[in-house]
């Protein structure tokens, strides 16, 4: 039994680094309706950056200004040259411009950084240690700090400031934010921005755990079920998605995976995505959507 | 001046019906296919055959199956590599474990099982629409990548999936040399294309391009959503199975089932936007794009920049070029080339006036 609670515990913090990823989804598609592909290319990109600040010696803080300053202007081109040329043209073909955004954003942090695997220690310590019979680590224990507080930040941020009820009037309904005053272009960067913050945060916890490579950017097909789950528009969506979607998949690889060969991890998250979807079709959080003609 | 219909008058509801209602398309049309069975086979070095014709042709096919579903149908989809993956290890395994099957028709069962798991796959998307079906045909792509990579009964027990391309003789005749191959492409494209062209204008292509433009509507005005939705899953894998067949067999000899990954269903969706989506034209110039482009960048490459670029860069320069060619059709001309061309040609039916009027 205790056996099938570390590996319960080890899913459900695995579970917490997919949530990290999916949140930077909702958010972006909660201002702007975009199915943003190209989060997973952010999430590399800034860790790359950050890295690569890093081993030219710069010190710790000021890399992560830095790179947050590049995800802002990031943000600014993305704002400025596609998303600004694509208003009012149908979800899918934003997909698909996102799509070829996340092939530029890693082809660019590539070149511009070089391919290699680079070792990222952001010194904390991951030796696991024993807390009533489970093997945890600090890291663990850090990286579900820094998910639950930036859900906080966020949520706070959403429903407290002057920005994030603003933010809330145009996922409700973009033409009468418009009319009311409501600057949808500013916006539109903020959420970018934040988003590319989120992905900087993921970068790093991920970075730290797998080394800082190109597989970074493929988490985000992972996120897909944890959205799925979820709900498209909910952040506490995320982190309840993101923790079945690492508990199930772990004890599914451990428990089922032997019977079946192994290696079921890989699709594991999408067959229960698709269970799900056939029971609740907007996710646990998810709004309802009501279709007129 | 010569591309005029001035003096053709339609007289029969035949005639009204044709692929090609000018004169002078029909004409192109029937030049272009005798250059492509007769003249090309005559010229071409087997370079251009093996590398260039032949995933050309495979991948249009590819398109044309994506495009069902998602140029016409409007389903996203980020499986169709998987679904070229089932034709090809369905069609060595009938030819493998049947005895005396025909080259051809196990091509053809093939595609008839790739049409068969695209409408299991293609359940969840009676329930669920836009972004969620995503999600099922990206378990299509992981579950049936694993499945060829960890049960070897599918491959014959080889090592790592690796499957071979069965002896390519039809009708007795071998057509294994480049140019055999080229030809045995070439017919059976031809043969899908003429009847996707005709597909798409039928009732089931209307029905497909009604509920991609929005099914609530399509659902009230009586059309049954969910045959057309599983049709367009069947017929779309249907193709990306010939296709998966034909990649495996007649453009690459052996394949193992890494080579049908994800990066596989992004290179098709790729084609259907730079091409076109909802035409069958679109396909064919997305599919000559895809497949010259690179070649292009790295003649470019090798001429201008010796010595500046190395491949690992021009790797990287090539996919931030292709993001930017992407966003720029999208944002420019979202229906890809084919709009191009159909504006081209358009223009050439007025010339030398600048406008027309119906």
């Amino acid at each position: 039994m205790s056996f099938f609670f570390e590996v319960l515990v080890g899913g459900l913090l695995a579970g917490v680094m997919y949530s990290l990823v999916a949140i930077g989804f909702v958010l972006i598609y909660k201002a702007s309706g975009v199915f943003n592909f190209a989060q997973g290319s952010m999430v590399l990109f800034s860790a790359l950056t950050f890295v690569s600040l890093l081993e030219r010696s710069y010190p710790f803080w000021l890399a992560f200004v830095l790179t947050l300053l590049i995800m802002l202007v990031l943000a600014w081109v993305i704002e400025r040259w596609v998303l600004r040329k694509l208003v009012n043209r149908s979800p899918i073909t934003l997909f698909m411009a996102t799509l070829g955004l996340s092939y530029i954003i890693e082809g660019l942090a590539q070149s511009l950084w070089g391919a290699q695997v680079h070792g990222l220690d952001l010194g904390i310590n991951d030796e696991p240690f024993e807390v009533l019979g489970l093997l945890l680590s600090q890291f663990d224990l850090f990286a579900s700090a820094v998910a639950g507080s930036l859900v906080i930040i966020l949520s706070l941020f959403f429903n407290k400031t002057r920005t994030g009820i603003a933010l809330r009037a145009v996922a409700d309904d973009p033409l009468a934010a418009l009319a009311v005053g409501i600057n949808l272009q500013r916006l539109w960067l903020i959420v970018w921005g934040v988003a590319g913050f989120v992905g900087l945060v993921a970068g790093l916890l991920w970075g730290a755990r797998l080394g800082v490579q190109f597989s970074l950017s493929l988490v985000v097909l992972k996120a897909l079920p944890v959205l799925i789950i979820g709900g498209f528009t909910s952040i506490t969506g995320c982190i309840v998605g993101g923790l079945i979607i690492g508990a199930s998949e772990k004890l599914a690889e451990i428990f089922i995976g032997p019977y079946l060969g192994g290696g079921i991890e890989n699709w594991f998250p999408y067959v229960l995505a698709m269970l799900f979807l056939l029971v609740r079709p907007a996710g646990l959080f998810g709004e309802r959507q009501i279709e007129r003609v | 001046m010569l591309y005029r219909e001035a003096g053709q008058f339609i007289t029969h509801y035949r005639a009204d019906q044709r692929l090609f209602r000018l004169r002078q398309d029909r004409i192109g049309f029937y030049l272009l296919l005798a250059s492509a069975f007769v003249l090309v086979p005559y010229c071409g070095n087997d370079y251009w055959f093996s590398a260039i014709l032949i995933p050309f042709l495979v991948l249009s096919l590819a398109g044309m199956g994506l495009n069902f579903l998602t140029g016409y149908a409007g389903q996203l989809s980020l499986g169709s590599a998987a679904f070229m993956a089932v034709g090809a290890f369905s069609a060595y395994n009938f030819n493998l474990r049947v005895e005396g099957l025909p080259f051809l028709l196990s091509i053809l069962l093939g595609g008839v099982v790739a049409g068969l798991t695209g409408v299991i796959f293609g359940l969840p998307s009676l329930k669920i629409k836009g972004f969620y079906v995503l999600v099922s045909t990206l378990a299509a792509q992981f579950f049936v990548q694993w499945v060829f990579t960890n049960f070897a009964w599918f491959s014959n027990d080889s090592s790592s999936g690796v499957i071979t391309a069965p002896p390519l003789d039809v009708f007795g005749l071998d057509l294994s040399s480049p140019a055999g191959r080229y030809l045995l492409t070439l017919t059976i494209v031809t043969a899908l294309g003429l009847l996707a062209a005709n597909i798409v204008r039928s009732e089931l292509g209307r029905n497909w391009m009604a509920v991609r433009d929005m099914d609530t509507a399509a659902a009230v005005i009586g059309i049954a959503i969910p045959k057309t939705k599983l049709l367009a899953f069947a017929i779309s894998s249907f193709y990306l199975g010939i296709a998966g067949s034909l990649w495996a067999f007649t453009y690459l000899g052996t394949v193992e089932p890494h080579g049908f990954d994800i990066n596989r269903s992004f290179q098709i969706l790729f084609i259907i936007i730079i091409g076109g989506m909802g035409s069958i034209l679109g396909n064919f110039l997305g599919a000559a794009f895809i497949v010259l482009f690179p070649v292009l960048m790295s003649h470019i490459a090798n001429g201008l920049l010796v010595g500046v670029m190395d491949s690992g860069h021009l790797e990287n320069f090539q996919k931030i070029v292709f993001g930017m060619l992407i966003i720029g059709f999208l944002i420019k001309e979202p229906n890809g080339l084919a709009s191009i061309w159909q504006t081209f040609t358009q223009q050439l039916r007025v010339w030398p006036l600048r406008y027309w009027s119906h």
